[in-house]
């Protein structure tokens, strides 16, 4: 195994670092709290000649993305970062980099969206852009941060993908915390990560290419449409290889779902992000009274990994689910509905209960999982489980 | 009527101490009180940044939304409310950046109402990146090799696009800032007013002393017409490309480049803006002559 360094950063500074060494050819970036200093870092690597991009500093997030997607069309590896309302304001062309097939890299600080204003983590930034096509890997902790940014240049580029990915670390929790957490050196990272080539690039003058043109009635819109699918599920079996190739690298391990506890567990929280550390604390705690608790974590959630939930979730008698998102008017939140849909072949019906949770960065007490824990128990022994979602910890 | 003191709210300004804001905090508060606009009357706006931070310590009826908004939001207030004054506050990042397009069509709207950018040349809010008002070859933290681009030029832009009142100001100079806000409130129209506003803690270079070395008011030069708009677009050029020069290289003009007191607002050219929205089921238009017409 090749040596790592083990330092103590925060997350944005180990994503920074994580970037210089992928060495991208291009990044337009507009800065928001809790992103800033990832793209402020990278810009002092730039300026100190640690890493050749060519760096800018545009006039909102639209141009940032708008610029990361016309790099890409050009051939060019292209990373940038953002959050909140820098990922709202992205929107259309998030759609753009993914039907164009543009395999850009980004990191989302998670925050919440306004109104009212809140600059704290929560989901609802990263759960509104669920739908925009990207492939989408979350961090519990720095390292989880610094692996996956590598790991997401190595899945987006890859030629049976071609899809921009976003890798999340939430707000403050671990952008801001400082962690301890290992760095590979640069030739690993580069070694690993290889050169991108790209496929259909513009400003090729032997073989001239439009990107984006009308595609309309009669025309492959649909058929684009489902190319992207055919590519996402593609990405299951990438996003595997190369968080196995990675794992050898490194020696820490890398699942798109990652569990705890599950081999003898009969209650279950599923959880995404920062939260988990603090999900397994609790676990691990009640287990001494005699409470039987797992947890799953999600490190992918686009694609969603149906299959392995399903598998880590099979003869549990309860489940929670940790959303720090709202899907207003909907069931629950964005990660119940995907568990729920999960379960639905399972052949005994598991109750699954929805505890939305930290929304704008609230707190969310070790005492309040506990609660989720306890609720899971009695259910598992045979108590009603409750209708509607639960909002944990709210006043 | 509010007074200057009432205009505050129960929170203390967290602004850093010596930020330019108290001085514009201050200047519209007393503005608003000379002026003695009743609280009802009166709606401000906010961007996000450290100016926007005004929207927890003014009392007044106020909309903070979304970082680059404002100027929007204030649209839909002011053609809902036209009975209100609006008074928009931004930051040079909120107002000329990300939200610089609507910069341009509100002076092309000329809605009534009063934009205040308060350009400090830089991002306070997210601590202290460069701006689109930043100097060229300035040293941030997001622009550690220096600003490659040139600043943009907020009056020249306004006076260029046709606008109809167009002033710059120095928080440095409180009362001349706020006879600036006293007019500008008062002007028909879409008034700009650029406040430039020392931000102490992440502007090292544009500070209360480089702007009081620099600054001079436009009142004081022989002859100046503000009406007149090629002149001032002149003088909106004539120092801009020189910020960055030593002081008796180069002087900053401040006080109202250009004033076209009778313009056509937006709410002349659509009768029904005479009055709030809820009024207008109270003045219905008399149609039966055009009923006659047709035999009716
Ligand atoms: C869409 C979006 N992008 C980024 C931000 C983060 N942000 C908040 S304030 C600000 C810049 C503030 O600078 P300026 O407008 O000059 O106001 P100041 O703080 O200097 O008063 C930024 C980039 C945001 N709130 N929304
Ligand atoms: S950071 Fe600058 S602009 Fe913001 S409050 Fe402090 S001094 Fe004022
Ligand atoms: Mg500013």
């Amino acid at each position: 195994m090749p040596t790592q360094k083990t330092i103590a950063a925060t997350g944005n500074t180990v994503v920074a670092e994580a970037m210089r060494q992928c060495a991208p050819d291009m990044m337009a970036a507009y800065p928001i709290t809790p992103q800033t200093t990832i793209v402020e870092e990278f810009a002092g690597f730039v300026a100190k000649g640690r890493v050749h991009t060519e760096y800018i500093t545009v006039e909102s997030e639209h141009s940032a993305m708008s610029a990361c997607v016309g790099a890409s069309a050009a051939g060019a590896r292209v990373m940038t970062a953002t959050s909140s309302q820098g990922l709202a304001l992205m929107w259309e062309e998030l759609h753009i980099a993914s039907g164009m097939r543009l395999p850009i890299v980004m990191a989302n600080a998670n925050r919440a969206l306004s109104a009212p204003i809140n600059i704290h983590c929560d989901h609802s930034d990263i759960m509104g852009a669920r739908d925009t096509g990207w492939i989408t890997l979350f961090a519990e902790t720095a390292q989880e941060a610094y692996d996956n940014t590598i790991m997401a240049i190595r899945i987006a580029e890859h030629p049976d993908v071609l899809l921009p990915t976003m890798s999340c670390l939430d707000g403050f929790i671990t952008t801001h915390s400082i962690d301890r957490v290992c760095i590979m050196d640069d030739e690993t990272v580069t070694g690993f990560v290889g050169q991108y080539t790209p496929k259909n690039a513009l400003l090729d003058i032997e073989n001239p290419v439009t990107h984006g043109a009308f595609a309309g009635l009669g025309g492959p819109f649909f058929e684009f449409k489902k190319s992207q699918r055919e590519a996402i599920e593609r990405s299951r079996a990438v996003i595997k290889d190369v968080g196995a190739e990675f794992s050898e690298l490194s020696g820490r391990p890398f699942g798109m779902v990652e569990t705890w506890g599950m081999e003898d567990a009969d209650v279950a929280i599923v959880v995404i992000g920062s939260t988990a550390g603090n999900v397994r604390h609790v676990a691990r705690q009640m287990r001494e009274s005699g409470i039987k608790a797992g947890v799953v974590k999600i490190r992918c959630f686009r694609p969603f990994p149906y299959a392995e939930l399903a598998a880590a979730l099979s003869g549990v008698k309860a489940v929670a689910v940790m959303d720090r998102a709202e899907s207003f008017g909907a069931e629950g939140g964005p990660l119940f509905l995907e568990v729920r849909s999960a379960l639905y072949d399972a052949t005994e019906r598991i109750p699954v209960i929805d505890y939305i949770y930290g929304l704008g960065g609230s707190d969310v007490r070790l005492e309040l999982i506990e609660t989720v824990l306890n609720d899971l128990s009695e259910i598992a022994a045979g108590a009603q489980a409750p209708t509607g979602l639960v909002y944990l910890g709210s006043r | 009527m509010p007074t200057a003191k009432e205009l505050e709210s129960s929170m203390k300004p967290t602004w850093c101490p010596g930020c330019g804001n108290f001085g514009m905090f201050r200047a519209l508060k007393e503005a608003i009180e000379e002026l003695a606009i009743p609280a009802e009357e009166l709606a401000m706006v906010w961007g996000i940044g450290c100016h926007g931070n005004g929207a927890d310590f003014y009392n007044v009826q106020g909309f903070h939304g979304l970082h680059g908004r404002a100027l929007p939001v204030a649209t839909g207030l002011a053609l809902t409310r036209p009975d209100l004054k609006v008074i928009v506050e931004m930051g040079d990042g909120d107002g000329y950046g990300i939200g610089g397009n609507h910069f341009i069509h509100s002076v092309r709207r000329n809605i009534d109402m009063t934009a205040i950018f308060h350009n400090n040349q830089i991002y306070g809010l997210t601590t202290g990146q460069a701006s689109p008002t930043s100097d060229q070859f300035m040293r941030t933290p997001s622009t550690p090799g220096g600003v490659v681009e040139e600043p943009v030029n907020p009056v020249g832009v306004a006076v260029a696009q046709g606008a109809t009142f167009v002033a710059r100001a120095f928080a440095g100079d409180i009362p001349h800032l706020k006879e600036i806000y006293k007019r500008a409130i008062m002007h028909e129209g879409f008034s700009v007013v650029d406040v430039y506003q020392p931000c102490v803690t992440w502007n090292k270079m544009n500070t209360f002393s480089w702007f009081r070395d620099r600054v001079y008011k436009i009142e004081e030069l022989p002859d100046y017409d503000p009406t007149d708009r090629t002149k001032a677009f002149d003088l909106s050029m004539s120092t801009f490309h020189e910020l960055t020069c030593a002081p008796d290289e180069c002087k900053i003009p401040i006080g109202v480049f250009f004033e076209e007191p009778e313009s056509f607002t937006y709410q002349d050219g659509l009768p029904q803006l005479d009055r709030p929205m809820w009024k207008h089921a109270e003045k219905p238009r008399d149609i039966s002559a055009t009923i006659a017409a047709f035999g009716g």
